[in-house]
């Protein structure tokens, strides 16, 4: 593996390495001086062709605390507004001499495109694109659930709204069925993809019939344009048909987690008060999604697909290692501490 | 000009098949078909099958506009090679040919090509469906053929004037429509279904194009007006198009080579080269598309060749323009691809075209003594590799690169001029 720009690149073991890799990274992350080694002398290129904060930051900060030099490419002052075609914007930066593009942009597709012209050198990863897919998000997404559940196996996870639109509902459903998970697709059938042909979910209309067999509860964002394209009334139906409330939490499970990639509508896919409540474990997501994404350029620009995944991650010490010795006993507090707190409220640390 | 035989071939026409040599004059016609015939300079076809000229209804050949991604000169010479004698330019052009000055300049462009290049008129004024374009003033100049190709005319009321004043500038006047409802079909740009729904890019409903289609063959009957369907891609068009047939409606309608060649699943690599509207449909259309070339409810094959540049199809896939090089492809696809016996297959590419387009006093008549010596000579065995550098297009979007096709032009004739001799264009 060269690139990262689907879940369907992943098996469920590569998955599940990727997770344990996190793991090391969660806890490099914890540590006084939260930075290792692992990727010095290495440059990742930021190629946001959308507007992005917590994706590109989350990665900003995964690169810098593996060490790898960062550079951003920015659309807005670029030579794209001038006509550069998407090919010689990155046949420029791969000159420069690069080891990875991490690209976001809202036509599907591109992240392909793009590694077709490069050189097998340069890694690509796929930061979101269009209605497509949005691997890493699908990979915090399940460490989550498993960091607050043990294992995604067998869990009921429904994901609520705008489903067609939604590119973390398509890495989602890949990401948490390959790890055993039940998914349910809940929206009125306008925002649903056409066909569901080949899609390993059951749908549903109706959240509320939904909501006391959910392990997780996983909303997406509801965007106001889609007023504009007769896909629901309104956003006050929409909120009252499929919102998240107090009300609806009371018919969740105890153990049920509430989850959002960000960014919310606080009163209208999800309140203020359920947002806000310790089973949300939105705050959490955004943290994981730094770990996830260090073990994502670890893998891909450290040692290798082939000594990673299959390996022990053990062999990772050797890496991280020279830190470790530094700040252990530190990490060992704050491990301990985390998982104390994780057993008496499921939230997870808010440290 | 030196007087042609073309020795050891086997004519195949509308009347029939027979081995035969056949002899053109110096003044460009066919002066005798039989055995043992010999003239000033021998042309081979041994092996070889002497058909009438093929006719493409659905050319887009970029000139004035867009020069850069064809030329009415290298679209000719890739229609020549195709084996194409008469080629129909489609009207949206940069201006678009709404009226007779631009009608002049793409007829006079075409008067040097290696093939008869003929023009279609749009519908309405800039092909912006609002208002009638001069649609007398172009029958004038020949223009047979009216559409808005490209974009169907959306305002049915405005269809309805633009057929019903169509009936009065003569019998061999047809209204040809891109059927596609654009707001039914707006933002998408791939086929909705399964492979839309998964890659992530917004589709458009075959019912887009489904709705159009009634919707004309019903305002056929409210006129009485000839209507010809371009690019007809799904199933339940094919259906309707078969029943008002059936019912006596004078309706025609053509299909390209990729949408009997290819479904939606080409999206998933994201190569823009597939993206085409009408988009690459199920294999249930591409079915029905077949088996509707095969019963005679479709009339013929359309190339709807759509040179575009490398840096237009080297775009985000919703981003880069829709269409598909395929003059040079269409033989070989439809001989290798469809299960019709061979006289069929040059029945959809030759004579059935020549007879819609109104260009059978010349294109797509049986090879016969005095007749005109468009002709196109293939070897049907031949097998070969599609190479997008060695088409004769400026541009180089095919989406069969690497694709073995069985069935080659051989030499094509042009009122007697060999315009193509063993594959090489002569001029």
């Amino acid at each position: 593996m060269n690139h990262l720009l689907s879940i369907t690149d992943l098996t469920r073991a590569d998955i599940e390495q990727l997770h344990k890799l996190t793991d090391s990274f969660a806890e490099v992350s914890r540590r006084s001086i939260p930075k290792v080694p692992a990727l010095r002398g290495k440059n990742v290129v930021w190629l946001f062709y959308e507007d992005s904060t917590r994706t590109r930051l989350s990665f900003e900060q995964a690169a810098k605390r593996l060490s790898a030099d960062t550079m951003t490419f920015s659309v807005g002052s670029s030579s794209v507004k001038k006509g550069e075609s998407l090919r010689d914007t990155v046949l420029t930066i791969e000159a420069m001499g690069v080891d990875a593009i991490v690209v976001r942009h809202a036509s599907a597709g591109v992240p392909w495109q793009i590694a077709g012209w490069l050189d097998d050198r340069v890694s690509v990863v796929n930061a979101g694109d269009g209605w497509h897919e949005h691997p890493t998000q699908a990979l915090l997404d399940s460490y989550t659930i498993r960091e607050e559940r043990g294992s995604l196996e067998g869990m009921h996870i429904g994901i609520v709204g705008d489903v067609k639109h939604s590119r973390v509902a398509r890495s989602d459903v890949l990401a948490f069925t390959a790890l055993g998970a039940e998914v349910t697709l809940v929206a009125p059938p306008t925002l649903l993809p056409p066909s569901l042909v080949g899609w390993p979910v059951s749908v549903s209309h109706d959240l509320d019939a939904v909501l006391p067999s959910l392990d997780v509860v996983y909303l997406l964002r509801m965007q106001n344009e889609r007023m504009t394209e007769h896909l629901v009334p309104s956003l006050r139906e929409y909120t009252a048909r499929y919102g998240i409330t107090l009300r609806r939490v009371d018919a969740l499970r105890d153990d049920a987690l509430v989850m959002h990639p960000g960014p919310m509508n606080r009163g209208v896919e999800i309140s203020a008060e359920v947002a806000d409540l310790p089973r949300s474990v939105i705050v959490d997501q955004v943290r994981n999604g730094v770990a996830t994404r260090m073990a994502v350029l670890y893998l891909l620009l450290g040692q290798g697909v082939e000594k990673v995944l299959g390996a022990e991650v053990s062999e990772l010490e050797v890496v991280l290692d020279p830190d470790r010795a530094r700040s252990g006993p530190d990490n060992q507090a704050q491990g301990d501490a985390k998982a104390g707190q994780r057993s008496s409220s499921g939230a997870g640390v808010r440290a | 000009m030196p007087t042609i035989v073309l020795k050891g071939g086997r004519v195949i026409d509308s009347t029939g098949e027979r081995e035969a040599d056949v002899v053109i004059d110096a003044d460009g016609r066919i002066a005798a078909v039989g055995a043992g015939l010999g003239a000033d300079r021998s042309l081979d076809a041994t092996g070889c099958i002497v058909s009438p000229g093929f006719v493409d209804l659905h050319s887009h050949l970029r000139q004035p506009g867009h020069e850069e991604a064809e030329t009415i000169e290298t679209g000719a010479r890739a229609a020549a090679l195709g084996g194409y004698t008469c080629i129909l330019a489609m009207p949206n052009t940069i201006p678009a040919v709404d009226h007779a000055g631009i009608v002049r300049e793409v007829l006079e462009l075409g008067r040097a090509a290696p093939c008869e290049v003929h023009t279609s008129g749009a519908i309405t004024v800039g092909r912006a469906g609002e208002q009638l374009a001069p649609l007398g003033e172009m029958a004038e100049l020949g223009v047979r053929f009216f559409t808005d190709d490209g974009a169907g005319v959306a305002d049915a009321r405005l269809m309805r004037r633009a057929m019903e004043y169509a009936g009065g500038l003569g019998k061999a006047v047809v209204l040809a429509q891109h059927c596609e409802d654009p707001v039914l079909s707006s933002g998408g740009h791939m086929h909705e279904g399964e492979w839309s729904s998964r890659l992530g890019i917004p589709g458009q409903p075959a019912e887009a194009e489904e709705l159009m289609v009634m919707r004309d063959l019903t305002l056929a009957r409210l006129t009485g007006t000839r209507v010809h369907f371009q690019h007809l891609s799904t199933a339940r068009s094919v259906e309707m198009v078969r029943a008002a047939k059936a019912a006596g409606l004078a309706v025609t309608c053509e299909a390209t080579t990729h949408h009997f060649t290819l479904t939606h699943s080409e999206c998933a690599s994201y190569d823009p080269v597939f993206k085409v509207n009408p988009p690459l449909r199920t294999d249930e259309d591409v079915a029905a598309v077949k088996a509707g070339l095969a019963d005679g409810t479709i009339d013929c094959i359309a190339t709807d060749h759509a040179p575009h540049t490398q840096e237009a199809k080297e775009a985000a896939f919703d981003q880069a323009p829709p269409g598909m090089l395929g003059l040079q492809t269409a033989l070989g696809l439809a001989l290798t691809e469809l299960d019709l016996p061979i006289a069929e297959v040059l029945a959809l590419l030759s004579w059935r075209p020549a007879v819609i387009l109104g260009v059978d006093a010349e294109h797509g008549l049986p090879v016969a003594a005095g007749n005109p010596a468009n002709l196109t000579v293939i070897d049907p065995t031949a097998t070969w590799v599609v190479d997008p550098a060695a088409l004769a297009s400026r541009s180089r979007n095919t989406p069969y690169a690497g694709r073995t096709l069985t069935g080659q032009v051989r030499h094509t004739l042009l009122h007697g001029e060999p315009v193509v001799i063993d594959g090489e264009p002569q001029r």
